[in-house]
């Protein structure tokens, strides 16, 4: 059986299959940054930003009642906001553990690894790891 | 009269500029960050590489002296192109940043102590600012800043005021990497000397695009980097007065900058202009700014300047149709820069969208900071024009901001 995970994955590849250029993928990356809701202004506190993006980006966790874990992402750019929701929509809901040992491979098929470099400002790489650390940090609190 | 600029003669100098980014033609408009380099450049480094490399100064061997005649000869090049007095007056730096380092280091520490004021402007770069603050606090001094008006301009009411106040320096940019905004640096020089204050001016976006004259300014300290004027990354120049520089302690000690160096009997130091070079100075950049100066030269000042202006006003117009579009700065006076905000969008999201069509410009604070906080912004999109560039490049420019705006708002 496939997990959730692998699933998802594979939606967004799908989803990013069929796009010529950049600005066609862009276009749907910031679709995706106006669909996702934005937080509440209440919770756009410097601690919840994410360091090292040119645009603000915040980031919040919780662990449901199940123990899985629960996004929510914004951010005042819309192009990474739109990363921030493909993120969320891939890994909202999961183990904190999947969370923490998550191999995000559909980064690199839609093209978006170079915005993984270091030298990026948009935040994905930041985004990405922020999200392993909460995985982490739910995984130690039991 | 100059010349009119031919970009397309020009451009052919410019390999860097055939090549494409993201399927498209590469339209470079970050001149303001650094300049692209004409082949005359590129091969000045090569050919030096390839054919005279050795350490200056010290050899008695052919390679050794054609690499100094060829290093001290891009002094003479930087001397004449500033129309400073004489060459020893030019230092090789790292860079703009290290240049005004230099100063801070030496003549900041024996000039500045406690309860002093270093006056600034509001539309410095971080590299004029910091410096500076550290200084400050470490002496106990203050630092003051003029501001900035809504065009762009700095206020020169509060300018006479707190020049008025007795500060003991005066540290100013010629021209603005954000706002463009060219300052009369002549009038501001020729004020703060009046009232006995030290002057240094930020040349960095002034030597690629104008003409400078140190001694028709009548700065103490002018500074600029090679890489924003067509040469190579790594070296700067410090010009300073002469009387000036030789009062100044050295800062880096090392090989090249002594006379003699005893372990019993102390160290005297070298002359001008190596006392403030220690160690091996960065030869092939020097070499490459000299012909980078050069090649300037063979352009000419005004006609460079015309073109850029003319270019930055054509895409000033076509942006203009845009709704919600501010203009930062709006000075009569403004070089080559156009910085702006669109309401309901974010300088990052079209700068990305820009640089899927190929057009490369800036987005951000563009290292001012205080600046932006006076326009109450985080950051604008700003596209700035070399020689190299030409109005089809704008209107490329225009068209994917219009597209890249009605990506973002639909």
């Amino acid at each position: 059986m496939i997990d959730l995970l692998q699933q998802r994955q594979l939606e967004v590849a799908k989803e990013f299959e069929f796009f010529e250029d950049w600005m066609e993928r862009y276009e749907h990356i910031i679709e995706l940054g106006k669909e996702l809701a934005p937080i509440f202004e209440a919770d756009k506190l410097d601690e919840n930003l994410i360091r090292g993006c040119q645009s603000r980006v915040w980031l919040l966790a919780v662990k449901d009642d199940e123990g899985n874990v629960q996004f929510r992402a914004d951010s005042d750019a819309i192009i990474t906001k739109g990363l921030a929701a493909l993120m969320v929509r891939v890994l909202n809901g999961l183990t904190p553990k999947e969370i923490a040992q998550a191999n995000l491979w559909f980064i690199e098929k839609i093209g978006l690894d170079a915005h993984l470099s270091p030298t990026r400002a948009n935040g994905l790489r930041s985004m990405v790891q922020q999200m392993k650390h909460y995985g982490i940090a739910f995984q130690a609190k039991v | 009269m100059s010349k009119a600029i031919d970009p397309a003669a020009l451009r052919a100098q410019f390999p860097i500029l055939n090549r494409e980014v993201n399927g498209k033609p590469l339209v470079y408009l970050d001149h303001a960050a650094s300049s692209q380099k004409p082949i005359a450049v590129i091969e000045a480094q090569r050919e030096y590489l390839m054919h005279y490399h050795a350490n200056v100064h010290r050899g008695v061997h052919a390679l050794s002296q054609q690499a100094t005649d060829a290093f001290e000869n891009a002094r003479t090049i930087v001397q004449r192109h500033i129309h400073a007095a004489e060459s020893c007056e030019v230092i090789w730096t790292a860079g703009a940043t290290d240049a005004i380092n230099l100063v801070m280091q030496t003549w900041g520490r024996d000039q500045i102590s406690r309860g002093d004021t270093i006056l600034l402007t509001r539309m410095e770069h971080h590299a004029n600012i910091v410096p500076w603050q550290m200084l400050a606090d470490e002496v106990g001094a203050s630092v003051d800043v003029v501001e900035v008006k809504d065009d762009g301009n700095l206020d020169d009411e509060q300018l006479r005021q707190k020049l008025a106040l007795g500060p003991k320096l005066f540290a100013f940019t010629h021209v603005s990497n954000t706002l463009g905004t060219v300052n009369d640096a002549k009038e501001l020089t020729r004020q703060a000397k009046a009232a006995g204050i030290a002057v240094l001016i930020d040349g960095c976006q002034a030597v690629p695009h104008m003409e400078v004259d140190v001694q028709d300014l009548d700065c103490d300290f002018y500074i600029f980097s090679g890489h924003k004027a067509y040469g190579p990354t790594g070296i700067g120049v410090l010009y300073g007065k002469r009387e000036l520089l030789e009062s100044m302690r050295p800062w880096r000690g090392g090989g090249e900058m002594i006379d003699v160096v005893s372990l019993e009997d102390g160290t005297t130091y070298a002359g001008l202009p190596h006392k403030f070079e220690a160690g091996t100075p960065h030869i092939s950049g020097a070499i490459a700014l000299g012909v980078a100066l050069n090649w300037l030269n063979g352009i000419g000042a005004e006609a460079i300047m015309d073109h850029e202006t003319t270019l930055a006003a054509h895409a000033r117009n076509g942006l203009r149709s845009i709704e919600g579009i501010r203009f930062i700065g709006s000075s009569a006076s403004a070089a080559g820069v156009v910085s702006f905000v669109v309401d309901g969008t974010h300088p990052y999201d079209i700068g990305t969208l820009l640089d899927s069509q190929g057009v490369a410009v800036r987005t951000g604070h563009h290292c001012t900071q205080p600046l932006m906080e006076r326009y109450g912004i985080s950051g604008t999109v700003r596209a700035s024009f070399g020689a190299y560039n030409t109005l089809h490049e704008v209107d490329t420019f225009v068209a994917g901001t219009i597209r890249a705006v009605r990506m973002l708002r639909d």
